[in-house]
């Protein structure tokens, strides 16, 4: 196949899914079913070749899949697409869970299948659309377009205060998306004064904004990501969100929709601002790291299962943004891996709460205990997706906290850096992301401690409800949807490299691009102490200083 | 620079292709057991779970004789790329040195002894499968923490035998406080972990991405010279995380709990191999400890404070497991102290003897245990030396070796523990006495808590029920480890004889490891050195009349603790000592000195305490309460005084509209 015309295709064949499925009967449940993980499946194969065909080397959008299409000329806005090094995991991520999600939702969505698998499909052309997107208008449709399905997964298939948790889903969502759209058309009117207006990516990138239009446009795209994130303190909507949705919007929510606020930073905010980004380093930082701890606090104080698992997903995404922040190589494709394993290692858990939910109608934890009995091979997939989740090494979970961990301590060491004249220079930089990478490696012990006494007091110790004698242990369509999550715990446990070299070209460039402006900003001292060749190499992560002054 | 270490690493290393096998088929006999056991025969089980462990430790016998034939450098195995990312590369490798060689033979070795021992302590046992897959597992992860070519594959098996402890800990999880200990064990670890993960990365630092132990060697050399103070904040980091494996103050609380799981798993686990991974970590990392006077300081205090701490609780413990764990803390304590005074092969020698006592002792208690159906309350045993034969005798040489009575094996160990710490002395500072002094007080506590054990398990008089005593017998499958054991704790000693034979075989086998340089004092002396970057870091003094008295001493010290053990308790039951169970000591010792109930009050409490509070106070009620719904409320309201607004004439809304946009691009403009 042509490959330009490839994410195209893999962006609307969801929605073409979706349209088909409109003219299909209403009462053919499994016809629904049959085309919805049909398409889905298809979806996947057809991103495959994105892996296959890409060009590691490239740094930036691969040439090979570049999509520019006219759409509204009038306004400058074009279909254009592109993937690279930092979109093409999560790219792959969403087709590989959509599917899954859909056969896995077989016993738990019995009402409105049509309906569902409707919303299902338009969400992923989405989220998709958002991933590839390098229109602003385009992105920010898509990124609209992601909103109504799951608000209607929520409303329509949630549990008893769905009402309540859409609303708050809704609120804080378009709080924060419409003032990125008036970030985006102050940018678009931005790009009248050169040339003619338009919603490019690449003709955005080109203007020239000041520091305070930087910090203000900064703002109102951040303030998107970060409730998507979600960053602390505005996580709140989160939880209810996870809670009421059903499993399937759970393991959407978590697998894909939070990392789509991880990754407007990588590709929107940063490049776009980068001064102001610096700016406002500080601030991310330690309100990442207030996440990696409080998110592992609070989970540890849940009754219920799967706030549990919600709130440790903010303490999760607090690490992604941790790597974000710290800004060099490592901690980046760190970021970036940490990104699709959280989608792996909570979207089985979630799917794990779901299947015993089916069978108990309850998530409180007292309602459970001594379950290892009577459900052996639950229990052991449910411990194989804890310890990825607490970050046992040969899972993936480890593979991206050692990399974000260690490029975070790589930022703020040396503390003190030599000067040309031997004094030492004191970064306050460095001295707060050395307190916070500390901080943040304490996460380590927190996520044994909650996830432990959770899996303890539901599957260890005798059994007091007589409900759990009699559970039935996994069906076998269970372990098949399951199976490839486990697989892939794993697989990127023990070959992350794999995955870290695709997006090395992309991470670089991102990095050398930006660091320049954001070092500046955040951290003058180290900056100037350094010739800029010095600055590079270090943001990469290569070199050492002050090794070559002694 | 680096590619100039890539090369060096290329002559040092020979390759061996059987080595990642060793790691390998303990791995499969996991897996199969794992995925298929419930549905095999016991018989197919024990032959893929013992079979994979002992034919481990026949590779592992052919790859160190190679070893052993090698003329210089060590045996490697890359199997791939683990990360790569910009400077950071790390590999999944394997290597053999002369230091994992003996722990690779007393795992693999002891290992199997245990795993031959289960057949027979589980055979009833309904989830027979599960047990040795588990196991299994552990030995996987025990030996990727042994063979790991670099810091972070070892990182894999140490927190592989976490997980294997934490599993085998909670075997029995339908009884909820076994479940808890295995959740104690797992997270106390994690501490450590911690402590480990920091120290790693700042090593990452400073090493230019690389943690392959060859060529961290290079940045210790650089670090001492140009950044000593981060050097010593890494040794510390890596001795905490030592601290959380090997049980040392104040991580030592989860060790005594471990008892809960089967008695094999604490003989293999929890006194032979994993407890003394933070040892091992300690000389594998010699070059890095040798550089850093402050941290050897450290180390050598915590490990003596830990030796005699853990061996005054045992005094008063009155379950046969309790006293053993808390001897294993303190053995363990011996060795890290043996490591501050830079007695590194002092260290892996007691590490040794240790495996084999230790594990003897605990397979004798498992047998005892076995026998008596579970009980483990040692005032209601005694006399059992007429029942169990082959575990009394064996029991009984354990003791006397860890006690320290000349010519079994602990004798040997300990001695040149206490030598060392007697005589060496570190960047010039007086050797370390008060090392020494509470090691000999730990060395006669030991004496006695060991023989009160004895002689109220197997001499005296019975003091149980009559019906179990008619059923306590012993099994042959038990029995031959228990006597292969029994002839090590004896005999191990002789790769070790003191100095002054001019006989260490250790100390010559790990020559290559630790790099000794030899010299004279002025008056004659023999001296020995450990350098770094061209400096004497540690200067040993072998002077025998020295060797020779520190041996007397601490034989008399023995005695003196056994001699009292039998006067106290090798009597009819009636006239046994009463324990002053009321006197502030006995209360203080028996309590474990509070510690437990400290970490309560202190951290456990108040994290429970914080949770909760965060989740009440700050998530529903400030953030929730206040700035979500709060403003959403205001909204509302505002909404209702909008709507007079909303009349539906699209003609006003249109007139809006422009203006609005107007006046917007105005303002722009």
């Amino acid at each position: 196949m042509e490959g330009s015309h490839l994410l195209t295709l893999v962006v609307t064949l969801p929605l073409v899914g979706a349209m088909l499925l409109a003219f299909v009967p209403k009462e053919q449940e499994t016809a629904h079913r049959a085309i919805g993980a049909t398409f889905a499946v298809l979806t996947f194969l057809l991103s495959i070749p994105l892996l296959t065909g890409f060009d590691a080397t490239v740094a930036g959008f691969q040439p090979d899949y570049r999509v520019s299409a006219e759409w509204i000329a009038a306004m400058g806005a074009s279909w254009e697409l592109g993937i690279d090094g930092i979109s093409l995991w999560i790219i792959l991520l969403t087709t590989f869970l959509t599917p899954i999600i859909l056969i896995g939702s077989h016993s738990s969505i019995t009402k409105r299948v049509r309906e569902f698998t409707i919303a299902m499909l338009v969400l992923e052309t989405g989220m998709l659309g958002a991933l590839v997107a390098t229109d602003l208008l385009l992105f920010y449709l898509f990124w609209e377009m992601m909103l109504i399905p799951m608000y209607l997964l929520i409303g329509i298939w949630g549990g008893k205060e769905r009402r309540r948790a859409t609303i708050k889903f809704v609120i804080y969502t378009i709080v924060g998306s419409l003032l990125m759209l008036v970030g985006i058309i102050f940018l678009y009117i931005k790009t009248g004064e050169t040339g003619a207006p338009s919603f490019s990516y690449a003709a955005i990138l080109e203007i020239t904004l000041t520091d305070t239009e930087q910090i203000w446009l900064f703002a109102a795209f951040a303030l998107a990501f970060c409730i998507k994130v979600p960053l602390f303190p505005f996580h709140t909507w989160l939880p209810d969100a996870h809670t009421q949705a059903p499993t399937a919007g759970s393991v959407v929510l978590a697998g894909v929709l939070l990392k789509m606020g991880t990754y407007g930073l990588l590709r929107f905010a940063l490049p776009l601002f980068p001064h102001a980004m610096g700016e406002f380093s500080p601030v991310i930082l330690v309100l990442s790291v207030i996440g990696i701890v409080y998110g592992a606090l609070v989970a540890y104080a849940q009754g219920d299962v799967k706030k549990l698992v919600a709130y440790s997903s903010v303490s999760h995404l607090g690490f992604v943004m941790l790597g974000i922040v710290a800004l060099n190589g490592r901690a980046v494709e760190g970021a970036i891996l940490q990104m699709v394993n959280h989608g792996i290692s909570t979207g089985a858990l979630f799917l794990l709460v779901g299947i015993v939910y089916e069978r108990r109608h309850t998530r409180k934890i007292s309602d459970f205990g001594g379950i290892g009995a009577s459900m052996p091979v639950f229990t052991t997939l449910f411990i194989i997706v804890t310890m990825s989740s607490i970050g046992l090494p040969g899972t993936n979970g480890f593979a991206g906290e050692f990399m974000i961990l260690s490029g975070s301590f790589f930022d703020a060491l040396p503390l003190s850096p030599e000067a040309a004249d031997g004094t030492l220079v004191s970064s306050s930089w460095a001295m707060l992301m050395l307190v916070m990478s500390i901080i943040a490696t304490t996460g380590v012990v927190l996520g044994a401690i909650y996830m432990l006494s959770m899996v303890r007091r539901v599957f260890f110790g005798p059994i007091v409800h007589e409900a759990n004698k009699s559970l039935k242990d996994m069906s076998l369509r269970e372990t098949l949807v399951l199976a490839p999550l486990i697989a892939f715990i794993f697989i990127i446990g023990l070959f992350p490299a794999a995955f870290t070299v695709p997006m090395e070209a992309s991470v670089a460039k991102l990095v050398l691009d930006t660091r320049p402006a954001v070092e500046l900003a955040r951290d003058a001292e180290r900056y100037n102490l350094k010739p800029q060749v010095a600055n590079e190499t270090h943001a990469l992560g290569e070199i050492r200083v002050a090794k070559g002054a002694k | 620079m680096q590619t100039g270490n890539a090369v060096e690493s290329a002559d040092f290393f020979t390759h061996a292709e059987l080595l990642p096998w060793i790691v390998l088929l303990p791995l499969l006999g996991a897996a199969i057991n794992g995925l298929f056991g419930k549905r095999m025969s016991k018989g197919a089980v024990t032959f893929f779970g013992v079979g994979s462990v002992v034919a481990a430790f026949v590779l592992s016998c052919i790859e160190v004789s190679r070893l052993a034939e090698l003329e210089s450098g060590a045996l490697a195995s890359t199997l791939w790329t683990w990360f790569s990312s910009f400077e950071l590369h790390i590999d999944i490798a394997f290597s053999l040195d002369q230091l994992s060689a003996v722990l690779l033979l007393v795992v693999t070795g002891v290992g199997s002894l245990i795993h031959i021992f289960s057949i027979g302590y589980m055979r009833s046992d309904e989830g027979y499968w599960k047990y040795f897959s588990y196991l299994n597992l552990f030995m996987f992860s025990m030996l990727l923490l042994i063979l790991g070519k670099n810091l972070l594959v070892l990182f894999v098996g140490w927190e592989g035998v976490g997980l294997c402890s934490y599993l085998l800990i909670g075997f029995w999880f339908k009884d909820m406080p076994k479940a808890e200990a295995g959740q104690k064990a797992f997270v106390t670890n994690r501490v450590g972990d911690l402590a480990f993960l920091i120290g790693a990365f700042i090593l990452l630092f400073y090493s230019q991405g690389t943690l392959d132990f060859h060529e961290l060697k290079q940045t210790a050399a650089s670090m001492h010279t140009d950044q000593p103070v981060e050097l010593t904040i890494v040794c510390l980091l890596f001795l905490v995380g030592a601290c959380g494996k090997s049980a040392q103050i104040p991580l030592y609380v989860w060790l005594p709990d471990a008892m809960a799981g089967p008695t094999p798993v604490s003989a293999l686990i929890h006194a032979a191999t994993m407890v003394t991974a933070g040892v091992y970590l300690m000389v594998r990392t010699n070059f890095m400890f040798s550089a850093s006077e402050t941290a050897m300081t450290v180390v050598a205090i915590v490990g003596a404070a830990t030796a005699l701490m853990a061996a005054t609780i045992a005094l008063v413990q009155n379950d046969i497991k309790k006293v053993l764990a808390y001897s294993t803390v303190s053995q363990i304590g011996f060795m890290v102290a043996a490591v501050g005074v830079g007695g590194y092969v002092a260290a892996v020698f007691h590490l040794m003897t240790h495996a084999f006592f230790k594990a003897c002792l605990f397979l004798g208690a498992g047998s005892v245990i076995h026998a008596l159906h579970h009980e483990q309350d040692i005032r209601k045993m005694g006399a059992l030396k007429k029942k169990l034969k082959v575990t009394r005798w064996s029991f009984l040489i354990s003791c006397l070796a860890i006690a320290g009575i000349p010519l079994f094996s602990g004798f040997f160990s300990k001695d040149e523990i206490l030598f060392t710490a007697f005589t060496t002395s570190h960047w010039g500072a007086d050797p370390k006495m008060y090392v020494f002094g509470m090691l000999l007080l730990a060395a006669f506590c030991t004496a006695f808590y060991m023989f009160r054990l004895y002689f109220l398990t197997f001499e005296g008089e019975y003091r149980g029920d009559k019906h179990t005593w008619d059923h306590a017998h012993e099994e042959t499958v038990m029995n031959i480890p228990l006597m292969v054991l029994g002839f090590l704790a004896a005999a191990g000693g002789l790769l070790g004889l003191p100095h002054f034979t001019h006989a260490h075989f250790l100390h010559g086998w790990l020559q290559p490891v630790l790099g000794f340089v030899k010299g004279k004092a002025p008056d004659g002396t023999p001296l020995e050195f450990i350098q770094v970057g061209g400096e004497n870091a540690f200067t040993y003094v072998h002077d025998t009349n020295t060797e020779l008295m520190l041996m007397g001493l601490s034989v008399l010290v023995a005695a003196i603790g056994i001699l009292l053990a039998w006067r106290l308790y090798k009597r009819p039951a009636s006239e046994l000592p009463k324990a002053p169970v009321d006197a502030w000591w006995h209360r203080l010792l028996s309590n474990k000195y509070y510690v437990d109930e400290f970490y309560d009050a202190t951290i456990v409490r108040p994290l429970r305490g914080t949770a909760n509070l965060l989740h009440k106070v700050v998530d529903v009620g400030l953030i929730d309460g206040l700035l979500v719904k709060g403003p959403a409320k205001t909204l509302g309201k505002i909404g209702d005084g909008l709507r007079m607004f909303q009349n539906g004439d699209v003609q006003a809304y249109a007139t809006v509209v422009v203006v609005g946009m107007a006046a917007a691009l105005f303002f722009i403009v």
